[in-house]
């Protein structure tokens, strides 16, 4: 586990960062937890761009690839894993005048290390067609409320807005998919059989004799489906939410996250991601992803300190 | 009754939809398009991505492996 910190420990190096032209040293890992990242290439860094859900404005893009174009030493960028756009080939003698100059249009730089990191998101209900939960809204909430704070290791985040799971909420540390409760109502029912038919889990069959639905809650995934599908509005959402889930990632030894709620609502995502921080931080070793410490610690812990936040999003189907 | 009629058995998603869409397009408010789909991927995705569009899903039967719609432009 100690593969994260072993570039440059001695590496330091006289430049001005300021931007008042004086000189000072400075070390480049404190560099790795500003988002610049040291490259093969003498004295080049990819500088990583801070965009909660990988979402951009034209307006900031055009003035970022000017940014890119005047200062990459190869005219390139880099869209990273996590959403985020890099510069590559940036000189470090020039990292002041380029934070400056991303400053003044309103870009700021990401991070890297032991911290909470850039929240990842699909695009989420707000124009995904199977979206459940803003899924954008939750990851610039989340980016402004908690990007930065200090834990034992890197603590990354996503939001997906269904149970696709784009946003891949089962490798996060911690991961939140949009879910929501479908209800029925047999007087708007005509027995037409499409949800039967729209549900992928196979969780609704069909009366042989009425046609109406027969639904199977253990079946479920929440998805929605059928509330879309159906064209009178017998199936109708009774609650959205979001699945929480805990201790994943990837990497050289992947780990799937555990689901610790199943239907948390937009208004308790800060609450429980605060809670979990401080357990975190409070049971954690120094390089140890919170999936490890779960291992270590024990579920059970980490769900106690959890239920002020977790006991009232119960079950689906209750 | 209808007004129109469309048959989409063995038309692929979302093909099967954008053709829905066209022909709804070029009908008027109010009137009954009946939309023929096979089950599976078809009626999954179509019914609710009519919806979508405003338009309003009137009737459904099932007829052995495919649907009989009928879809009443908005």
């Amino acid at each position: 586990m100690t593969d994260h910190f072993i570039e440059d420990k001695t590496t330091k190096v006289t430049v001005a960062v300021d931007g008042t032209g004086a000189a000072q040293k400075i070390d480049f890992n404190d560099l790795k937890s500003g988002g610049f990242i040291k490259q093969r290439q003498k004295d080049l860094f990819t500088v990583r761009l801070r965009c909660p859900g990988g979402r951009l404005s034209t307006e900031k893009l055009v003035e970022i690839s000017k940014i890119a174009h005047k200062y990459s030493k190869k005219g390139v960028v880099h869209f990273s894993f996590r959403q985020s756009l890099e510069i590559l080939y940036v000189d470090y003698k020039e990292f002041s005048t380029v934070v400056a100059e991303l400053e003044k249009i309103g870009q700021k730089v990401a991070s890297c290390g032991p911290r909470v990191r850039v929240p990842t998101a699909c695009g989420g209900c707000e124009y995904n067609p199977n979206g459940l939960t803003d899924t954008q809204k939750m990851a610039d909430m989340v980016d402004k409320t908690f990007f930065g704070t200090p834990t034992p290791h890197k603590f990354k985040t996503s939001f997906s807005g269904c149970p696709i799971d784009c946003a891949r909420t089962k490798e996060m540390d911690m991961g939140f998919q949009g879910v929501v409760d479908p209800k029925w109502e047999e007087e708007a029912c005509t027995g037409c059989t499409i949800c039967s038919e729209a549900c992928k889990e196979d969780a609704i069959a069909s009366d042989p004799d009425t046609g109406k639905p027969i639904f199977d809650p253990i079946k479920c995934i929440f998805c929605g489906d059928c509330i879309r599908a159906c064209p009178t509005e017998a199936w109708k959402p009774k609650r959205y939410g979001h699945i929480v889930r805990l201790g994943g990632k990837h990497g050289r030894h992947p780990m799937e996250a555990v689901e610790v709620c199943q239907f948390l609502p937009d208004e308790k995502v800060g609450d429980a991601i605060k809670m979990t921080i401080d357990w975190y931080n409070a049971n954690g070793k120094r390089g140890e992803r919170i999936g490890n410490t779960i291992k270590r610690v024990g579920l059970e812990s980490y769900l106690k300190h959890m239920e002020p936040v977790f006991q009232n999003a119960a079950k689906a189907g209750a | 009754m209808s007004d129109s009629t469309i048959d989409l058995r063995g038309v692929m998603c979302p093909i099967n939809f954008v053709k829905t869409k066209l022909k709804l397009e070029m009908m008027e408010p109010g009137e009954i398009l009946e939309v023929i789909l096979d089950s599976g991927d078809p009626i999954q995705n179509v019914p609710k991505s009519i919806k979508e569009e405003g338009h309003k899903i009137v009737e459904v039967k099932k007829e052995g492996d495919f649907f009989r719609l009928k879809v009443q432009r908005s």
